[in-house]
């Protein structure tokens, strides 16, 4: 060496502190009845991370049962459409239960058995992270119990189904607004009144410390084999990743490997709605400012008195007021853009994903399509970008026939392609 | 009337105002007390009002006035309702500091803590939010989503003008947690009586003696029990074992059913009076 290398930048990828912090977002703001019980969680998960065989069995069940590695496709006909960047699939729509939430809720449910635990519950917007939860439960054979906002229970019958026939108690949830945000409140407060035999398994990468980072961790395996896959394929990073972001759990677990690599490029895109200026739409970072809710500070919807507002987006699965603190503390670096994306551009990407590639996206992933189909064109045939494909769409073939019309199958979609 | 200013933010020990006096006067007279808790603005601002005048005389020695949030995570059915009704009629934290102020106006010597959670209160901005508490008449501030390890954001400026940050002891709560809070704990501590929510069920009262007396060995501060306390003779058992009695979700239901709440007010007081007679 020739020279006295700088020092290096501080670490993306150290945080959280001791507290849960990300910087000033993260933390632990919860009531004092809980905070024990969070402070269990958080011994019993740093006891199992240092235990090889806990990171063993999680393994096992990882590749036998959820079908772990999942492969990274390249994505020929979409990149040769769009005549530019060349496109690879991260392909967690082919997990066991068809999204990446099984990844965490496998590492959750083996940690609840480690601390004893017999009752799980959870919380649920779209039905998948419930459905992944009803299903490791019924691996297990422990009670479960999935909490749902009465709107959500609704509109997304086929997973209210799904959850019962794997033997989950759906609670549906009528308080506030009766979404997300409300599920997650019941939950907690379950979780208050059973402190002894239950554990919260909740589904993202959001909560009080250590769930943001326990989540981002157990997700992690995404970008982990991302970076070998493309290694073998390509003989380098790829050039760009993007992820679609809710809570920010599938988008965490492809970025949090590459956030130290400042040559790859990182773009989280948020749920835009009708558009970020019409006030109805998901996009806490974009439309948002920090507060304090469900446990951690983030960037939140709200009005100017600090009430918590309701999200909007046709996808279920984005449809929540907050982040995920750690992305609120990635944007605030500048470490990571995050993008909206509406609800028609979603819906377009929908559509080109399913016929140029023959997968049907999660509406949730067609959001990051849709910002794939803005990049790529403009960038040359040796960029590398990849995409989180963080769930098959089957679940929301009724909400786009509501939205395109059932004659979708015979549409024209010149206007989309 | 102004509570008075602690001159550099040393910790909770330096503050004193209503809330200290009012609990070394209950101490003196050898009796407990009665807390009562209101949702600013429930149903609606003028008759929110209306109740909030008619507390002191009703018997309530302390008032926890609650500050509206649209995701109440450690309220029960009867104070979420509540929080809506409020929040439905355009209660604002804003309108919550100047009902108060207006209180104050004609009654300056019953304490008033401010109750509530954490967003509103940094949204509004925590050194706003003390100095806008104080100039209001406030004594105190419990937050239920702020537990010790974050509270010293708002504690300092809440010290800084007078006011008590009170914490929270739940039945969860070991002896080493327990010290932490106490080193922070302001003004009285808060037992919470049940591991659950407010309004949904009844405390053991063995249960909470014992815990209680745990709490005594290592703090002088005044212990108020809540959570689960609904009626005359539940507020006057937990006044025997406890400095006082707090009463929320019962009193929030006679607003919820249109009713007069200061009538179950004045039949609480009058058991915790006479509870250890």
């Amino acid at each position: 060496m020739t020279q006295t290398a700088t020092p290096p930048p501080n670490s993306y990828r150290a945080g959280p502190d001791e507290g849960g912090h990300f910087g000033h977002f993260g933390g632990r703001f919860v009531a004092e009845t809980l905070m024990p019980l969070i402070l269990e969680v958080d011994a019993a998960y740093r006891a199992a991370r240092a235990d090889p065989a806990f990171q063993q069995e999680l393994d096992g069940y990882l590749r036998h049962y959820v079908g772990r590695p999942s492969p990274l496709y390249f994505a020929r006909r979409m990149t040769e459409h769009l005549g530019g960047a060349k496109i690879y699939f991260k392909r967690e729509d082919l997990n066991h239960t068809g999204a990446h939430k099984v990844n965490s809720c496998m590492g959750q449910i083996l940690l609840a058995r480690r601390m004893g635990k017999t009752r799980i519950i959870a919380e649920t917007g779209a039905g998948q992270h419930g459905v992944a939860v009803a299903t490791v439960c019924a691996l297990f054979g422990l009670q479960c119990v999935v909490y749902m906002g009465q709107t959500d229970i609704e509109r997304q019958a086929p997973n209210v189904f799904r959850m019962k026939l794997l033997g989950a108690e759906v609670k549906p949830v009528t308080s506030g607004s009766a979404t997300l945000k409300d599920a997650m409140n019941d939950a907690m407060r379950d979780w208050v009144a059973n402190v002894h035999d239950t554990y919260y398994l909740i589904g993202t990468v959001a909560g009080p410390h250590p769930y943001p980072a326990m989540v981002r961790d157990f997700q992690s395996v995404i970008g982990e084999e991302t970076r070998e896959q493309i290694l073998e394929l390509e003989g380098r990073l790829p050039d760009s990743l993007v992820a679609c972001i809710g809570g920010g759990s599938n988008a965490m677990g492809l970025f949090h490997p590459f956030l130290d690599e400042p040559d790859v490029r990182i773009v989280g895109v948020e749920a835009a709605g009708d558009g970020v200026e019409t006030g109805r739409h998901a996009a806490s970072m974009t439309g948002g400012r920090p507060g304090v809710l469900h446990g951690n500070r983030t960037y939140l919807l709200q009005t100017d008195d600090g009430q918590i507002t309701e999200a909007h987006s046709v996808s279920a699965g984005l449809d929540y007021p907050g982040v995920g603190p750690e992305h609120a503390w990635l944007k605030d670096q500048g470490r990571v853009e995050y993008v909206p994306v509406t609800d028609a551009e979603a819906l377009a990407a929908f559509q080109a994903t399913t016929r140029l590639e023959g997968i049907i996206p999660a509406l949730e992933s067609a959001h990051a399509v849709a910002q794939v189909m803005k990049m790529a064109p403009e960038l040359s045939r040796d960029h590398l970008m990849v995409l989180n494909m963080s769930g098959r769409g089957d679940k929301d073939v009724n909400t786009v026939a509501k939205v395109l019309g059932t004659g979708a199958g015979g549409m024209d979609l010149e206007g989309v392609l | 009337m102004t509570a008075p200013v602690a001159p550099t933010a040393q910790g909770p020990g330096l503050v004193v105002n209503r809330l200290d006096r009012r609990f070394a006067a209950l101490r003196a007279a050898g009796r407990g007390g009665l807390v009562t808790y209101v949702m600013a603005g429930d149903p609606d601002r003028e008759t929110g009002r209306r109740i909030l005048d008619g507390l002191p005389g009703a018997g309530a020695d302390v008032i926890e006035l609650g500050m509206p949030f649209s995701d109440p995570m450690a309220d029960g059915p009867t104070i979420q309702a509540a929080a809506q009704r409020a929040l439905a009629a355009g209660q604002t934290l804003r309108a919550t500091l100047d009902m108060l102020a207006d209180f104050r106006r004609r009654e300056t010597e019953t304490p008033v803590v401010l109750m509530g959670y954490y967003n509103p209160i940094h949204s509004h901005g925590v050194d706003r939010f003390a100095a806008d508490a104080a100039a209001a008449g406030a004594d105190g501030v419990i937050i239920v989503d702020l537990p010790p390890e974050e509270a010293s954001e708002l504690a300092d400026p809440l010290a800084r003008h007078g006011l008590h940050l009170i914490l929270l002891a739940a039945p969860t709560t070991d002896a080493s947690r327990l010290a932490a809070i106490l080193v922070k704990a302001g003004g009285f501590l808060y037992y919470v009586s049940i591991t659950g929510i407010t309004g949904t069920r009844a405390a053991d009262q063995t249960q909470v003696a014992d815990a209680v007396a745990r709490v005594r060995e290592r703090t002088d501060l005044p212990i108020a029990v809540g959570f689960g306390i609904r009626t005359p003779e539940q507020a006057a058992a937990m006044a025997r074992i406890a400095d006082a009695a707090v009463v929320g979700s019962a009193v929030v239901e006679r607003v919820a059913a249109g009713d007069d709440p200061l009538v179950l007010v004045r039949d609480l007081a009058a058991a915790v009076r006479a509870a250890r007679s």
